[in-house]
């Protein structure tokens, strides 16, 4: 098959786009996790803040990602490395899954346990961090992974901006009219996010309480 | 502080809690002394639950003290309060991700006891409300219902509270199960004497186990009276509830005051 001949002529190309498009993922779900999954918690204890978050994030979600891209590329810090730019839309892309999951997960904690243990005399962090964390646990990656796996595929774009990542084959192949330089960004990214979907599923399974 | 009633475990003087605009509690003044084991009675929305945790502040009163100890339970931290009452609700609450040794010995650890410390201590309860202590590896969903609940009052006793909250503990169970449970919560009491808040809706559970049944009706405190005077009482809503339990009440009472 010429796809395939043409992956393996390739192959350092591909794995070095490969890579390109773990580092923008990687971090991207990074700073998702660590912003959405607090957020998360909050809004599931505040349930003030809960309208607010959950209709911004679900703002960003709205947003054309093109757009969003073109939006970011004039601020200056960030304008300056189309890899920080693509990371930052990532990011604000993974946010809603994360939130929205860490939410459900809390709130779906059973109300007689958190009483129970409220009523023991366990702090709010105590609460949280013995009782409703690991309750939530696989809520929470299930939402990451939605997130990581969203990612992949968005991630291609930020070609786009000369961010790199397996979209640049993408691009090149629809200038080129070629489907095989298409496939041969695509293919990969199909794999990556299949590849992620398990590895998180993997670690979503070994926390999972019983 | 006051010194009044200094020799009640729990009072509650002139309490009121309302939600938006409706009034939970209304006036509520009622003292339980030491030892002894206090049941509320009352239907479904009279506000026994609320009166209940309005002792470990789960809930705090709109106007009105509560004294716990002698000092009113709104200066006193409220972690440390808490830890100092045991608190058992229907559902029982178990942690599921916890074994059951874990469930039990929460308290304890948090508390800084050392590890052979807290396994002495869960042998003890385990044995004490009639376990065995295989159970200790096992988690919540793996046991049966009475377990769960038997469970439940060794984690309240686990850091050896003076005071116990239960929140229709048997409630769920069936009646079988309820009965070995309510005997072996007399035994228990004959033994550890703690001073028990109990609530229930059901009047043969209230005169069994009670040294004094407090009837509520809408958010107010009706009356107090122990459990013989309870069968004979001309109070309306006593005689109300004596006769929607008919009969075989007198056995109840009689068990509960043995």
């Amino acid at each position: 098959m010429n796809v395939l001949r043409f992956l393996t002529q390739n192959r350092g190309q591909v794995l070095e786009l490969a890579g390109e498009h773990l580092w923008l993922v990687g971090w991207s779900t990074l700073f998702a996790m660590l912003i959405g999954i607090p957020l998360g918690i909050l809004i599931a204890h505040r349930k003030r803040w809960n309208g607010p978050v959950l209709t911004g994030a679900n703002i960003i979600q709205t947003i054309p990602s093109l757009a969003l891209f073109g939006f970011l590329l004039p601020v200056p810090w960030l304008g300056e490395r189309s890899d920080r730019l693509a990371i930052l839309a990532l990011t604000l892309y993974a946010l809603l899954p994360i939130i929205r999951n860490t939410y459900a997960g809390i709130r779906g904690v059973d109300a007689a346990v958190v009483e129970a243990g409220r009523g023991m005399g366990l702090t709010e962090s105590q609460l949280l961090l013995q009782v409703e964390l690991p309750l939530a646990i696989s809520v929470i990656l299930s939402g990451v992974r939605i997130a990581v796996v969203v990612s992949v595929g968005l991630a291609t774009i930020a070609a786009a901006i000369g961010a790199g990542g397996l979209g640049e084959f993408i691009f090149r192949g629809l200038a080129m009219v070629d489907n095989r330089v298409i496939l041969a960004g695509a293919i990969p990214a199909a794999m990556l996010a299949l590849l992620a979907d398990f590895g998180v599923g993997w670690i979503e399974r070994r926390l999972k309480p019983r | 502080m006051q010194a009044e009633g200094t020799n009640s475990a729990i009072e509650f003087q002139n309490v009121c809690y309302r939600v938006d605009s409706t009034q939970v509690l209304a006036g509520l003044s009622l003292s339980v002394a030491r030892g002894e084991t206090l049941v509320l009675l009352g239907r479904s929305g009279s506000g026994k639950t609320t009166t209940l945790k309005l002792v470990n502040r789960l809930v705090s009163p709109t106007s009105g003290e509560v004294f716990v100890n002698g000092e009113r339970n709104d200066q006193v931290d409220v972690i440390r309060l808490r830890r100092g009452i045991g608190y058992v609700i229907q559902e029982v609450g178990l942690f599921p991700h916890f074994t059951i040794e874990r469930n039990i010995g929460l308290v304890p650890r948090i508390e800084g006891w050392s590890e052979e410390r807290i396994r002495e201590r869960v042998r003890e309860l385990l044995q004490l409300v009639g376990l065995g202590a295989e159970i200790a590896a096992r988690y919540p969903h793996q046991l049966s219902g009475g377990q769960r609940q038997r469970v439940g009052v060794a984690r309240a006793l686990a850091a050896d509270p003076e005071i116990l909250l239960m929140d229709e503990p048997f409630g769920a169970l069936d009646p079988l199960t309820r009965d070995e449970l309510q005997r072996e919560f007399l035994g228990l009491q004959q033994r550890l004497h703690k001073t028990v808040v109990f609530v229930t809706h059901d009047l043969r559970e209230a005169l069994r186990l009670g040294s004094r049944i407090a009837l509520m009706e809408a958010g107010k405190l009706v009356t107090v009276l122990a459990p013989q005077e309870f069968l004979k009482s001309s109070d309306p809503w006593a005689s109300a509830y004596v006769q929607a339990f008919g009969d075989g009440l007198e056995s109840a009472a009689n068990r509960g005051t043995s």
